[in-house]
């Protein structure tokens, strides 16, 4: 009954016995990331309709020396470190980026490039992912910011009302801040780094804390990529609106 | 009753081919249960290493049609009918012969692990709320095949650095176990290479007993490494305190 | 000839690394003794892993009105008073020291609201008493032996299977091996030996049981001149999922009617109440099985000839918390989600209760040197054993034997190993490769088909004689059967040892099961329907007699009178 014997497969990158398509995994995060990539460099340094009435692009903000009194680029640039190195260092991200560019490993139980020398997070540059809690902290400060450039969204002249930019700086916020609060290292910080809550004073808090940013973090990943769309897309209307290609439609 | 062919390996550490045997097939059958046929009826040499065939012992990983599994879990009405099944042994293992590898090395990496040590003074009192989080660390059959698939073993062999997701999951059990004592940060650090994991995530996509390994045992893990040896601010903090949270909690 | 074999000392040789022979390593090793663990598989994948519902300990810890003495009445009146009483009472006394030491050793059990060990009921027990995580506690208990093992540095041989025990002068000596890697031979010198290598369950088609369960280690110790006793006495578990044939026999465990499952049959009655309206689903395993068995043979069965145990009336929440193992297994190996719709079950062949005699205190056979441990072993559960009691059985009575066997090592200076003996396993071991005969699978096969249908839960004179026939014809069958291929990793050839093993230990079965005229516990003749007062008064032996199994007679030793007032005591 026994057929006749089929030659092993090779080894290298891209080899596998997977049926499946699993480079489906990779183009959409390669496509989605790359391009926001791309859209995120040209805007930081188009130093321009990054304003409108109310409105101020989450690429600006919180916007620095627009005047160019001692800083003569994109004041975009003075501040965009802080939300990128966040995402940079992101433990989804990481994970992302892994796979769609440096294709390592591509997919799982699919070959890598052979003879590749690999030092995983122990050495520079990617050894540098261990600041990730530091990006958290001034990623919390920019969150301020920003809920303020949401709630002034809402006022056009001092006087109360609601546009298209309001709301989707708002939704953007919204979405940054759920994002923000879904990090793994909030999530130890706040009580995963304890071993036992019901030794500790503040335990049970701790351990509430603990549990609801785990509900949040078990949805990183939904919330990285919601949260990155948001913010491009509050940024292109604000430009398309400063640029004067579209109108910003008052509601109230 | 229906057929289907199976398409397995058969060799050695120096070499072999993938050989078809056809197998009738049953409702419910799994894969494992096509191997035992072959070995029944087509072939009584062919070497599968189980146990249980109840999927809690971990002992039948493989790669069927190219994804690691428990081939005692792997339907065969899950599986394309209309090509032949593909089962290999597992990539990242030596191998011995046809589907058995040689995973003796997982038993050497865990002989590097501390045991569990009592904190002084333990009542062995404890709050469910404590032990939820280990108890799925601990859910843990050993099938290996989260070590089979850490591209870390599998494509760049560092078998001697790096000691694979599963020693993570158990390191993270007796690191989080409310009444332990010890202290494994800097063994992880070095010794078990948790560095070398760059959280691709493939061990919790294969692993049978659905553990959260990379978000709830190896992310976690990495924080506490970040606590000890990258956060100059918790570093001086610790310094400033003293002896650690942990011998604290003890008291 | 010996400087042929690869040869290993050890003060102390366990055979088989689940919970007993685990739990005995690390007692000989705490006594001083350098200990050797020979196991079939590879370590931590023993059959205690399958182990669901929890371990039995008077920790009285939700019921405070628990204790030793009612789980020994308890154990008692499962084993239908065939138990050694001494096992029974020691193994009560001890099980919660045992767990307490477990959990010392980095076990973490479900807790209760004060955060001591939670327990949870049972079949048969008179309260709440099994500490448990989930449905997984077996994997619980192994691990942290295993790991506390390794940490106390026991040498471990895997995949290395054991085929005869050396004997010198009456008294064991050392063992004959080989390893399943590449089929080399290995020779244990030791001063003593602990058998833990658990049950025969292979024998029958449908079972719970690994493939690991095949007898060998009661067939060592008959070989090597020790005595069997209870041999009859096969526990079916009452719930083994029953649909798709794949699964068959696959074992649904007790936690679940222990959580509040309930038994229906096809026309939605609650049968329990038939059969024992006081304990209902949590009646004894016997009556269970019996009571499932006759529902179906009465045309009440289920589609697949089973019975519906129901748990889909609890929040689901609470299932998939308490039976995660039990949700998975139905949703990806039968398409059942238990938390909306009823299982299938019916019985499968699950536990030996008898094995080898052993004295209660120590667990040496009536063969000097010789140890054994866990399933393995006879005496503790009598005619039934109840559930949750297996897994404090291994920790009890692994401890005990580990502990006595590395006593008598330190008494004890190594025997010269005898070639012939050696040459003969070897001469044994390698005949398949040369014989003319048929694959050990088909023999398999057809042992498994006879023990299901003539030595399975009723059992008559009629069909143990034709079982009995059967045997022999398949004894000489094994003895000619042949393998394929080498001596690297070949199942095949492994089978034929086993096949081997089976084969005395169903033979032993049979001829117990033939002499007992009476239904006892989990042995029922449909032909002797009742209990027996003299049966109940006797054991019965087997034992080697010019390479023919012989069953003897052994008399209960009289219980002393604190013990027989314990069992009077709310009677």
């Amino acid at each position: 009954m026994a057929g006749t014997p089929t030659p092993l497969p090779e080894a290298g990158l891209g080899a596998t016995l997977r049926r499946d398509s699993w480079w489906t995994e990779l183009v959409p995060v390669f496509i989605l990331l790359g391009g926001f990539g791309v859209y995120a460099t040209w805007r930081a340094f188009e130093n321009a309709y990054y304003s409108w009435g109310p409105y101020l692009s989450p690429f600006y903000s919180p916007l620095i020396d627009p005047q160019h009194h001692w800083w003569p680029l994109s004041p975009a640039l003075l501040v965009l470190a802080g939300p990128l190195g966040f995402r940079a260092t992101c433990y989804y991200y990481r994970k992302a980026y892994y796979r769609a560019f440096f294709l390592d490993p591509p997919a799982c139980a699919v070959g890598e490039p052979a003879n590749r020398k690999y030092h995983g997070e122990t050495a520079f540059p990617f050894i540098l992912q261990n600041v990730h809690r530091y990006f958290f902290y001034l990623a919390i400060i920019f969150l301020v910011f920003l809920w303020h450039d949401a709630i002034k969204g809402f006022f056009f002249d001092g006087q109360f009302g609601i546009g298209v930019g309001s709301l989707i700086l708002l939704l953007n916020i919204i979405l940054l801040s759920i994002y923000t609060l879904s990090c793994h290292s909030l999530r130890h910080l706040a009580g995963g780094k304890l071993d036992c809550f019901s030794c500790v004073s503040f335990g049970t808090t701790r351990a509430a804390a603990w549990r609801g940013f785990s509900f949040l973090n078990e949805r990183h990943m939904q919330f990285a990529w919601a949260s990155l769309i948001s913010v491009g897309s509050a940024d292109l209307y604000i430009r398309l609106v400063a640029s004067g290609l579209i109108r910003d439609l008052r509601i109230l | 009753m229906a057929e289907t062919v199976l398409r397995v390996f058969r060799g050695d550490a120096s070499g072999g081919a993938l050989t078809d045997y056809k197998v009738p097939v049953a409702p419910g059958m799994v894969v494992l249960d096509a191997l035992h046929y072959i070995q029944g009826h087509l072939a009584p040499d062919l070497a599968v290493r189980w146990n249980c065939k109840a999927g809690k012992c971990g002992s039948c990983s493989a790669e069927v049609n190219g994804r690691p599994r428990l081939t005692c879990k792997t339907r065969m009405d899950e599986l394309p009918k209309d090509e032949p099944i593909v089962v290999m042994p597992m990539k990242s293992f030596p191998k011995i012969k046809d589907l058995v590898t040689d995973v003796s090395w997982n038993y050497r990496v865990n002989k590097k692990i501390p045991p569990f040590q009592p904190r002084p003074g333990a009542d062995w009192k404890i709050s469910q709320l404590d032990v939820d989080r280990v108890q799925e660390f601990r859910k843990c059959i050993e099938c290996f095949l989260c070590q089979n698939v850490c591209h870390v073993l599998r494509d760049h062999d560092k078998k001697e650095q790096f000691a694979g997701p599963r020693f993570f999951v158990r390191v993270a059990g007796l690191e989080m176990h409310p009444l332990d004592g010890a202290n494994r940060v800097g063994l992880l650090k070095d010794e078990l290479g948790l560095g070398f994991c760059n959280i691709t995530k493939c061990c919790t996509e294969v692993c049978p007993e659905s553990i959260h390994i990379t978000d709830n045992a190896i992310i976690p893990l990495k924080e506490r490494v970040v606590d000890e040896f990258y956060d100059p601010l918790t570093m001086l903090f610790r310094k400033m305190r003293g002896p650690s949270e942990k011998r604290n909690q003890a008291g | 000839m010996t400087t042929n074999y690869e040869v290993r000392e050890h003060d102390v040789l366990i055979i088989g690394a689940g919970g007993a022979g685990l739990r005995a390593a690390i007692e000989a090793l705490a006594q001083g003794a350098s200990v050797g663990v020979v196991c079939k598989s590879l370590l931590g994948k023993a059959h205690t892993v399958m182990a669901e519902g929890g371990i039995a300990a008077a920790m009285a810890n939700v019921d405070p009105a628990d204790n030793w003495k009612v789980h020994f009445r308890d154990t008692m009146s499962g084993g239908k008073f065939l138990n050694n009483w001494r096992m029974a009472q020691l193994h009560a006394l001890e099980a919660p020291d045992r767990v307490r030491e477990l959990e010392q050793w980095g076990a973490l059990f479900d807790r209760t609201e004060n955060g001591a060990i939670l327990q949870r009921a049972f079949g048969g027990h008179t309260f709440k008493r099994l500490c448990h995580v989930g449905d997984r506690t077996g994997l619980e208990l192994i691990r942290t032996l295993q790991d506390r093992g390794v940490q106390q540095g026991v040498d471990c041989y895997m995949e290395c299977t054991v085929t005869r025990l050396l004997v010198e002068n009456g008294r064991f000596a050392g063992a004959f091996a080989y390893w399943r890697e590449n089929g080399r031979f290995i020779v244990f010198k030791a001063k003593a030996v602990v058998i833990a290598t658990g049950g025969i369950g292979k024998a029958w088609s449908v079972t719970s049981n690994s493939w690991e369960y095949t007898g060998d280690g009661m067939a060592l110790a008959y070989e090597a001149g020790a005595e069997l006793m209870d041999m009859e006495f096969v526990q079916f578990h009452p719930t083994g999922m029953v649909w798709p044939p794949g699964v068959q026999g696959i074992l649904v465990t007790e936690a679940v009617r222990g959580e509040g499952g309930i038994l229906r049959n096809k026309l939605g009655e609650r049968f329990m109440e038939k059969y024992d309206p006081k304990r209902m689903e949590l009646s004894t395993r016997d009556v269970v099985a019996r009571s499932i068995y006759t529902e179906v043979r009465e045309g009440r069965g289920t589609e697949h000839g089973g019975a519906y145990l129901d748990i889909s009336h609890k929040p689901a929440e609470y299932v998939k918390k308490k039976l995660p193992s039990m949700y998975h297994q139905f949703k990806e190996l039968a398409d059942v989600d238990i938390t909306k719709e009823p299982m299938e079950v019916g019985p499968t062949c699950h536990y030996m209760m008898g094995g080898i005699r052993v004295e209660a205190e120590t667990g040496q056979s009536s063969m000097p040197g010789i140890f054994a441990a866990g399933e393995c072993a006879a005496g503790l559960h009598g005619a039934n054993r109840l559930g949750g009691n297996s897994l404090s059985d291994l920790l009890v009575f692994g401890r005990r034997a580990g502990m006595a066997a590395a006593a008598l090592a330190k008494q004890t200076a190594y025997s010269s190993l005898d070639n012939a003996q050696m040459q003969n396993a070897e001469r044994e071991l390698l005949a398949p490769f040369s014989n003319k005969g048929e694959s050990p699978y088909a023999i398999h096969r057809d042992l498994q088909t006879v023990m299901q249908s003539l030595v399975g839960i009723y059992r008559n004179a009629e069909d143990l004689e034709r079982a009995l026939n059967e045997l022999q014809m398949f004894k000489a069958r094994a003895a000619a059967a042949t393998v394929e291929g080498s001596r690297m990793y070949n199942p095949g050839w492994h089978l034929v040892g086993e096949l081997k093993s089976m084969l005395i230990i169903a033979e032993a079965v049979t001829k117990s099961a033939m002499a007992r005229t009476e239904s006892r516990g989990a042995h029922s003749r449909i032909d002797y329907p009742d209990l027996d007062k003299a049966w109940g008064q006797k054991h019965n032996i087997i034992v080697q007699e010019n390479g023919e199994v012989v069953r003897r007679e052994l008399p209960i030793p009289p219980m002393p009178d604190d013990l027989k007032e314990v069992l009077a005591a709310q009677q």
